[in-house]
């Protein structure tokens, strides 16, 4: 856990979306959109919220992160690179032949990797049995999960949300990715999810609202989310798919895009002088 | 040959006895923990139990993070809702990221005879076997039930375990105290091999003796491991016959069968394959009248034989 410093979270956030266009690089799809929107909120859990080793991934006592939306994982690996888990220089061979950071997340082969996911609504459940196993062996980490606005159309979801909220398990969050975007457009005309954090609420879930690019209110979030009251803990955070890349900003087809040379440069300048 | 063990009991009573002497062991269960047998283990560890509702999907999932954090989960339901109303997640959050998850399939086979084909699972192993980094176990008795278990235990990853919910007789290799890896000799034979596995052991031994006295000789060989299937031992016990059967509670497309084929595909012997031939199960008074009515008895399994040695037409 790193002290509270806005500037540095934001810096460190610049840091991630130049890894998340790196790892995407030049005239290859990539999953830009769902990654810039997740930016934000991956970067206050790697930089201020969560207890972790970089040079120890499996230390039974870490935080767990895991990305539910599996594609999303670029934010997650710019992340961990930017921590130390792994040279940055690796980034760019993502999604390569043999690469160790495939095009959804692998835990057995790349560090700081928790879970297999890419398939959705799987995630939230993997976590929840993470969640339980810190009850049994009395450990007092928490579990982390970053799922999709779209992926609740997963009814698996809400298995889990249910299971959770039986067991009580408050020392595992959801943090939704709200962009109201699906990968064809917008969730709103194509399949509309409804209210997210009153289904949560009425699931029996304690339900916090935020603008997922405040970094204030995103560690504000994070530190709330710590009280144990017995209830499991949705942060819904509100997010634009394809943040801090203006032509990609709520562009459906950025969902997996492929970036021009010259959007690619744009892309990287645009992060660099931006204050987002 | 005739003292009958419930198999399912057996496990239920071998999961507690080996949950206690590994506290990594927990088990969930979909509301069928008193058919699984897992129930046993929530009365002995009830903090170690995990109910998770008739929701399969979060189940095997939620076991993939207890996995993933040290424990040791053991999943239960009826084979069908497992491995084919959570196939994907077994897939992704288990097989694919090498979680150590013991799946326990009860109810396997036609044994669940009443309540008919959405509960009788014939496709499973065939779509355990097509999965990378598991194994697939297939009991013959009560015995090998317990050892699967405790074979599961010392592999480090994902396993599936069959389990009927019929009584099942105890059998006895040739050779005792072999792996269960391996496939066993059971009973030796010069003219044909039959290899089987669960319940259809113990029909290929009967039918070994009815074909005895025509004059017929059977080999009988148990394969309770499907994958990994030892081809180098299925090719040798299928060398030195005229004709290769093989018998399972199972479609005849993915399972046992498949996987003989696979290991014999060079042989010049025929193989025939028995099983349930690309259809779904139904309802039935009792397990018995399904096996009849599908074909998997030793009597089929004698028509069988005679047939592959040209001793009689199969019908």
């Amino acid at each position: 856990m790193q002290k509270r410093d806005l500037d540095y979270l934001k810096s460190k956030a610049r840091a991630v979306r130049e890894g998340i266009v790196r790892a995407i690089g030049v005239d290859q799809k990539g999953h830009l959109g769902g990654s810039m929107s997740s930016a934000d909120l991956v970067t206050a859990l790697y930089f201020y919220k969560m207890r972790h080793w970089p040079d120890d991934p499996k230390n039974p006592d870490r935080d767990r992160f895991i990305f539910s939306k599996g594609h999303s994982v670029l934010a997650q690996y710019a992340a961990l690179a930017e921590c130390g888990y792994f040279p940055a220089e690796a980034l760019p061979t993502t999604k390569q032949l043999g690469s160790f950071l495939q095009g959804h997340p692998e835990r057995d082969r790349t560090p700081g990797i928790e879970a297999n996911t890419g398939s959705l609504g799987q995630g939230l459940s993997i976590g929840l049995g993470m969640a339980l196993a810190a009850r049994l062996d009395k450990r007092d980490y928490k579990v982390y999960v970053i799922v999709g606005d779209a992926e609740l159309a997963e009814g698996q979801i809400w298995e889990a949300v249910t299971a959770a909220s039986f067991y009580r398990t408050d020392n595992l969050i959801a943090i939704v990715d709200h962009n109201k975007m699906q990968a064809t457009g917008p969730i709103v005309q194509l399949y509309d999810v409804g209210a997210v954090g009153k289904k949560f609420a009425s699931f029996g879930w304690r339900v916090l609202e935020i603008d997922g690019h405040d970094m204030e209110a995103v560690v504000d979030a994070l530190d709330a989310a710590d009280i144990s009251t017995g209830q499991p803990v949705a942060i819904v955070a509100h997010t634009v798919k394809g943040k801090g890349v203006s032509f990609a900003e709520n562009v459906a087809s950025f969902h997996n895009g492929a970036l021009t040379r010259e959007q690619y440069q744009q892309a990287l300048r645009e992060i660099a002088h931006n204050e987002v | 040959m005739t003292k009958l063990a419930c198999p399912r009991e057996a496990y239920g009573r071998h999961l507690v006895k080996t949950a206690a002497a590994d506290e990594r062991i927990v088990a969930l269960d979909a509301d069928l923990s008193g058919s699984t047998m897992s129930c046993l283990l929530r009365e002995e560890y009830p903090e170690r139990f995990f109910e998770m509702g008739i929701a399969e999907q979060n189940m095997v999932a939620v076991a993939a993070g207890l996995a993933l954090s040290g424990k040791i989960p053991f999943v239960h339901s009826f084979s069908m809702f497992l491995t084919g109303r959570a196939f994907e997640q077994v897939r992704q959050s288990v097989a694919l990221a090498k979680a150590n998850v013991k799946l326990i399939g009860s109810s396997c086979g036609f044994s669940d005879f009443g309540d008919g084909a959405t509960h009788q699972a014939l496709e499973d192993v065939a779509v355990m076997r097509a999965l990378p980094n598991m194994t697939v176990l297939v009991p013959m008795d009560a015995a090998e039930v317990a050892e699967a278990v405790d074979l599961a235990l010392e592999i480090q990853g994902p396993v599936y375990i069959r389990i009927s919910r019929s009584p099942m007789e105890y059998l006895t290799k040739a050779i005792p105290g072999s792996s269960l890896f391996e496939p066993a000799l059971m009973a030796d034979g010069r003219d044909l091999t039959v290899f089987a596995n669960g319940l259809m052991t113990t029909e290929a031994l009967q039918a070994r003796e009815i074909l005895a006295k025509e004059g017929i000789s059977l080999r009988v060989v148990n394969v309770s491991c499907v994958k990994p299937l030892s081809k180098e031992a299925i090719q040798r016990w299928a060398e030195d016959v005229q004709g290769v059967i093989t018998v399972e509670e199972h479609s005849v497309i993915g399972g046992l069968g498949s996987a003989v084929l696979e290991a014999l595909a060079l042989s010049p012997r025929p193989t025939y394959v028995m099983g349930a031939e690309d259809v779904f199960g139904q309802s039935a008074q009792s397990h018995e009248e399904l096996l009849v009515y599908y074909g998997l008895t030793k009597e089929a399994i004698c028509q069988r034989a005679r047939f592959l040695l040209g001793r009689r037409e199969a019908s």
